[in-house]
């Protein structure tokens, strides 16, 4: 068993994934239409929120996508900072918008959501509050990796943004709590099953969840590999021009 | 169809942004991909041909 | 250390440093809120402590791209990366003289502008204190932002981007505890809080800061 490291490779990168993406695209896909079909045409409706029950199933793996994709750009940051793994760096970078578009269509659901539910489309609660700060931190974390030409001066500095930018963003998270009280209601999904939403919507809503981190995974795989293609063409055409 | 009630431009609306979003950003991502991946082989091969 | 704080008082303060213009700026962000919500004074005194807040936050932000600029411009930069001074240090000093060339003159002021806002009588301790304890958590993570832009030839607008959400923590205990202030509230609880920040921020952040300019100096 080779160790997890050799991956770091670019080269060994590009290979394994390209073997493994068109598994994983097919298996995203599929899990993504069997459990948006199920959800969306063979379960009830709920008895206080009628059919708008079935915006769960985008909302919530939506909603954990956004946050988990910026704690696997935190983890890779760490990783380019600490070992100097060039893929790792571009693997935090090919996340970013990924993960700005699961936070927009969190976002874009729960405002849908909301309207009929409770009679806004957007509440300054925490929950949509602390939501709305974190895409800007995704903006402000795409915004400087564009802004710099040299990628390791750009890996670095928004490896240490991303750094600071977790520890403001969980702060941001209790201030805001702080700062108001919300209409949001609890966990829908959590460890203690006392609290989970009732069976019916939870194993469509586990399938859906899958169907997200797979689509997430395939998504980075792609872009990360576009990513070291970008910066293999940049060094190539740099010394082209050196030659001239 | 399923029966979606008074709410259903709602349910409709969520599934329609949801999705047009996610297929937005596969599209881009598999478009990017593809043309990174045609014009670095364009470029190895120019490299290879000039040394 | 003394000297390279004396140093970079004595340019902002020196014509041409930038100095006043924040506090010209706060004047101007006041005296438009009232042509754009209208002259009801009882509105006013609603929204004034968050008012007077957002001022001095958008001061301190404009400021910030002055702080290493000129250093970066003429190379004293780099002099001072291989001065016996750690890069914590200088980050740490170059915030000090943020904080005490802009961010103090603002604090000074905020009174006097509150009056033009109508704030109520008990709200101007608050506003002062909360100010106080805030705005050096605004100079520290805008000198990170600051560091973070240093190199780039149009970085001003980039780094509003990446320092404004960082001010989000700071900005909602600042303005709460002023705000509570001013209704006649215990304010004790945010203004703690604020002051954690703040603390954490200039105990910490001074070390991501050197490290962002030491990535932009190689």
């Amino acid at each position: 068993m080779a160790s997890i490291w050799s991956y770091a490779n670019p080269k060994k990168f590009i290979d394994t994934t390209d073997r493994v993406l068109p598994v994983l695209s097919v298996l995203a896909l599929a899990a993504l239409v069997g459990g948006l079909v199920w959800g969306f045409f063979f379960t009830p409706d709920d008895y206080k929120q009628g059919s708008t029950v079935k915006i769960i199933y985008l909302h919530v793996p939506a909603a954990l996508m956004a946050i988990n994709a910026w704690m696997m750009m935190l983890v890779a940051s760490v990783v380019w900072i600490i070992r100097r793994h060039h893929v790792s760096a571009l693997a935090a970078r090919a996340a970013a918008p990924v993960g700005a578009m699961m936070t927009v269509i969190a976002l874009a659901t729960g405002a849908i959501w909301g309207q009929p539910m409770w009679g806004t489309w957007w509440e300054w609660d925490p929950r949509l509050t602390s939501f709305l700060i974190l895409f800007l931190f995704y903006l402000g974390y795409m915004a400087l990796w564009s802004a710099i030409e040299d990628d390791d001066t750009a890996a670095d500095l928004t490896g240490i943004l991303c750094l600071v930018g977790s520890v403001f963003a969980l702060l941001s998270r209790y201030a805001v709590n702080f700062w108001n009280q919300g209409l949001h209601q609890g966990a829908s999904l959590s460890l203690d099953k006392e609290e989970n939403v009732a069976d019916v919507f939870y194993y469509p809503l586990l399938l859906c969840i899958a169907g997200f981190v797979l689509l997430f995974v395939a998504l980075v795989f792609l872009r990360t590999q576009t990513e070291i293609r970008a910066r293999r063409m940049r060094a190539l055409l740099a010394r082209e021009r050196l030659n001239d | 169809m399923p029966e979606l009630g008074k709410y259903a431009s709602e349910v409709l609306a969520s599934y329609a942004v949801s999705i047009a979003l996610l297929a937005v950003l596969v599209a881009v991502s598999v478009a990017r991909a593809r043309r990174l991946r045609r014009d670095l082989a364009q470029v190895e091969e120019r490299m290879k041909r000039n040394g | 250390m003394r000297a390279l704080l004396i140093r970079d008082l004595r340019l902002a303060v020196r014509a041409g440093g930038g100095f006043g213009l924040g506090l010209a700026f706060f004047l101007i962000v006041v005296v438009l809120i009232p042509f754009a919500v209208g002259p009801q004074s009882a509105l006013l005194a609603r929204i004034a402590a968050g008012v007077l807040w957002i001022g001095a936050l958008l001061a301190c932000l404009l400021s910030l791209d002055r702080l290493f600029a000129l250093d970066w411009d003429d190379g004293s930069l780099d002099l001072l990366a291989t001065a016996p001074l750690p890069m914590e240090a200088i980050v740490s000093i170059k915030a000090l003289a943020h904080w005490l060339t802009t961010a103090l003159p603002l604090v000074v002021i905020a009174p006097v502008l509150a009056v033009l806002l109508n704030l109520p009588a008990a709200g101007y301790w608050p506003l002062v204190l909360s100010l106080l304890l805030g705005t050096p958590a605004l100079s520290v993570i805008g000198t990170f932002g600051a560091a973070l832009t240093v190199g780039l030839k149009r970085g001003g607008l980039l780094m509003s981007l990446l320092v404004l959400p960082l001010y989000v923590p700071t900005l909602i205990f600042g303005a709460e505890a002023a705000r509570r202030g001013a209704e006649g509230m215990a304010y004790g609880t945010p203004l703690i809080f604020l002051a954690g920040i703040t603390c954490g921020t200039i105990a910490l952040l001074p070390f991501a800061s050197a490290a962002v300019l030491r990535v932009n100096l190689r």
